[in-house]
């Protein structure tokens, strides 16, 4: 049968239990293709992808013109990380545009934003591809080399939140760490 | 015309009739499911070692490798399991495939030859190249990361010798039905196995268009790649080479349900639509691992996710409904008609082989197919994107699915083509129990700790300094079925090997019996055929499936809504 060649007719269409599950399953699939459109327009939490193309000299020399202008203080890492023992920390204005550089191995600067307030994030690489993992709340982005990523985004809670490295970038992936306080 | 005869009845060709199933069986075909099958068990082991050692590793309290030999073994293992294990012993099903159940013989030896000689080159270069340190870019390699240029060349060489490979299968299906080795239509195992193989073109053909200008650049011939257009092409080659592992597990679940309990497709017709869909909708999946990247915009990620997968999805869906009713038909028309559930306890439980795939089919469908969909909804993929919850995934497909579908296949193809019987029987009924259980403990600790935040890839969770007790409690999960999974890989190693070396010769005889449900008094063969409503057990399994899939997915929705909005 199912090692032998068919010689019968074999076409049937499908019936009774197979009909039953078929169905359910067409059905499944279909509220599963439809969720996605609709959070697109109605949910809050999407990836749009938004991007510009840049060259990595530009992007960290527009990243350090915001630093310069937008800079409160410096943030000192109380873990021992040789990678990152202290950032400046900067408050890009409301509603207005705040840099994040992913390189080996930081992200750069420390940011601090307001709760409730909607910035729009640019994140890029200066040298290998980053992952964008912002903990504890798990929210997750990729960042490539050559292209601005752009986030459009609302911190809706308070408190200390730690940016870590989740695409392998060589040896001190692991430690590659930043941060972001909403107030 | 009869020396022209791919046919194996034709007189003088060298073939032999398999004295347990009464099949033909080509002799230049057996010599090359041995070769690739037993290489294969080999990157399996040397894959299943790196995969102790890296099991231990992220066991944050055992934490045992040091840094630089954590990312160079977690190349090696993607490397020898998911390419090298899984592509040698893909090419020796579809020899077996395009043969035996044909009565025909394989289209050309010399072919065979070459294919096999350059995929094991291309796998020495790789290997030898990663763990002499110059390839630490994991098998993704994603650009700028660079690898020594042997580790591209193997790669395309490995590539194109598998292209060879699955040349020749065409082939010998040509011939063979040139040649009319047989009538009728191809069987579901055969019609399957071509369904992979064309899927594996497609995907081969997406490795040389984005390995052979990386390799270049490498050579400093070519100017970089794009980043982006590197993550899009190769994940047309590393996605795409799912559904070519997906559809030659489907193939050897409905090769195995048929061989231990008899079972037949329950419907021809629906079983090879749902291998067409594979095919035909396969092709843009790559993009759900695209979800959360720059410059590919929202609309052409929820086209792609939804109506590439869905089609795909929905083919699964199907499978795992046939292959379960296939198989209760086939027991109740033995005469275990008890109930909704009798057919079920009355399974050879202690034949590895269906063991095997029983727990391949369970864990496949249960766990990776839940998950594997859900992570790759546009939206969700935003709290789960490179997390463990990937790699929690996977293992429950490709490990738990495919590769112990595999393993339950050799627990016949080694009595069947090399002829020798298993030793230690015993130890070979526990097998796939205990590999079973072992990966599904390395995915909960791995999807668990994902959940939590940990990601994967990395060698320390402790230097960011925001995982708590419950994170690494759970990475001591992903530790134990880390170890028990390894034991019950080794142990499926060593028996294969040792059962090559030392097992009791078969010549003419049968092989010695796994255990199949002997027929009761009164039953039928064949009384079911017409009986669309004999399915009891498997509707209620399936509609158990279904309600466990919408609550997972939709939790996941919920937890979605607990981050911040994000465009
Ligand atoms: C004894 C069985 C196995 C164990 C204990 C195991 C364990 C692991 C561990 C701990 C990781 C690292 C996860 C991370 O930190 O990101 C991993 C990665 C991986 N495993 Fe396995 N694994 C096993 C079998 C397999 C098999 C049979 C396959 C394929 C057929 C496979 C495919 C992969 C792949 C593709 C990766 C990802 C590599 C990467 O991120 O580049 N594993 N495995
Ligand atoms: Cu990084
Ligand atoms: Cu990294």
């Amino acid at each position: 049968m199912s090692l032998r060649p068919l010689t019968a007719p074999w076409f049937h269409g499908p019936a009774g239990h197979e009909k039953i599950w078929l169905g359910c399953a067409i059905l499944w699939c279909f509220v599963m293709s439809l969720m996605m459109p609709y959070w697109h327009f109605r949910g809050k939490q999407n990836s749009t992808g938004e991007a510009y193309t840049v060259k990595p000299a530009d992007f960290f020399a527009r990243t350090e013109k915001f630093v310069t202008a937008n800079r409160v203080g410096t943030f000192k890492n109380p873990i021992t990380n040789p990678m990152m023992q202290e950032l400046p920390l900067v408050e890009p204005p409301a509603g207005g545009d705040a840099y994040l550089i992913g390189r080996m191995w930081q992200w750069y600067p420390a940011l601090r934003l307001r709760l409730g307030e909607t910035y729009r994030l640019h994140l890029s690489s200066l040298d290998l591809q980053h992952g964008f993992s912002l903990q504890p709340l798990n929210m997750n982005f990729q960042v490539l080399p050559g292209y601005d990523h752009v986030l459009t985004i609302t911190p809706t809670s308070k408190g200390e939140f730690t940016i870590v490295c989740n695409e392998f970038c060589g040896a001190g992936h692991h430690a590659m760490t930043g941060k972001i306080f909403v107030e | 015309m009869s020396t022209s005869s791919h046919s194996l009845a034709a007189p003088g060709t060298p073939g032999r009739v398999c004295g347990t199933t009464g099949l033909g069986v080509c002799l230049d075909a057996q010599r090359f499911i041995k070769l690739n099958a037993v290489v294969g068990i080999v990157f399996l082991l040397l894959g299943g070692i790196a995969a102790l050692l890296l099991a231990l590793t992220r066991w944050q309290t055992v934490h045992l490798l040091p840094v630089d030999w954590f990312y160079r073994l977690l190349t090696f293992h993607g490397i020898n399991m998911l390419i090298l294990w899984i592509l040698f012993f893909e090419v020796a099903i579809l020899y077996f495939a395009c043969t035996t159940p044909l009565n025909a013989r394989l289209f050309s030896r010399k072919v065979a030859y070459t294919s096999f000689g350059m995929m094991l080159t291309g796998a020495v270069m790789v290997d030898y190249i990663i763990i002499a340190g110059q390839a630490d870019v994991m098998m993704t390699s994603y650009l700028p990361l660079l690898a020594h240029p042997l580790f591209y060349l193997g790669i395309i060489l490995v590539a194109v010798g598998t292209l060879i490979g699955v040349f020749n299968f065409f082939a010998t299906l040509y011939v063979a039905k040139r040649d009319r080795s047989y009538t009728g239509s191809v069987p579901i195992v055969t019609f399957g196995a071509t369904a992979a193989a064309i899927i594996a073109v497609v995907t081969l053909l997406h490795g040389a268009v984005v390995m052979i200008p990386t390799f270049t650049y490498s050579m400093g011939w070519t100017p970089q790649p794009d980043p982006a257009w590197y993550r899009l092409i190769w994940w047309g080659l590393g996605h795409q080479s799912q559904q070519v592992n997906v559809c030659a597990m489907v193939s050897v679940w409905y090769l195995l349900t048929h061989i231990v309990v008899g079972s037949r497709p329950i419907n021809e017709a629906v079983c090879r639509t749902a291998f067409v869909l594979y095919v035909l909708f396969i092709n843009l999946a790559s993009a759900h691992h695209l979800l959360v990247d720059p410059g590919v915009g929202a609309t052409w990620k929820i086209w792609n996710t939804s109506y590439a997968m869905y089609l795909a999805v929905l083919a699964s869906m199907v499978h795992g409904f046939t292959v379960p009713a296939g198989v209760e038909i086939a027991m109740r028309e033995k005469g275990y008609t008890n109930g909704i559930f009798g057919w079920v306890t009355a399974l050879p439980w202690k034949n590895p082989a269906f063991s095997g795939t029983a727990l391949s089919v369970v864990i496949f469908g249960f766990l990776g197919g839940i998950t594997g969909v859900t992570l790759g909804t546009q939206q969700i993929n935003i709290i789960a994107h490179n997390t463990l919850r990937i790699p929690g995934h996977f293992h429950v497909t490709v490990v738990g699915g495919t590769t112990l579908a595999f393993m339950a296949l050799a627990y016949y193809v080694i009595p069947l083509i090399f002829q020798r019987d298993f030793i230690f029987r015993r130890v070979a009924r526990i097998q796939p129990w205990l590999f079973g259980l072992g990966i599904v403990l390395l995915s909960f600790g791995m999807s668990f700790a994902g959940s939590m935040g940990v990601s994967r890839r990395s060698w320390d969770i402790d230097t960011q300094g925001v995982y708590g007790a419950a994170a690494h409690l759970w990475l001591g999960v992903l530790g134990i079925g880390g170890v028990l999974a390894f034991i019950g890989l080794l142990i499926f190693a060593l028996l294969c090997v040792g059962t090559l070396l030392f097992g009791e010769k078969i010549e003419g005889r049968a092989m010695a019996d796994w255990g199949t449900p002997p027929a009761l008094a009164g039953s039928q063969p064949g009384s079911l055929a017409h009986d669309h409503y004999a399915t009891k057990g498997t509707i209620v399994l399936v509609l158990t499936f279904l309600a466990c899939f919408a609550v997972y997915y939709f939790a996941n929705w919920k937890a979605l809504t607990d981050v911040w909005p994000v465009r």
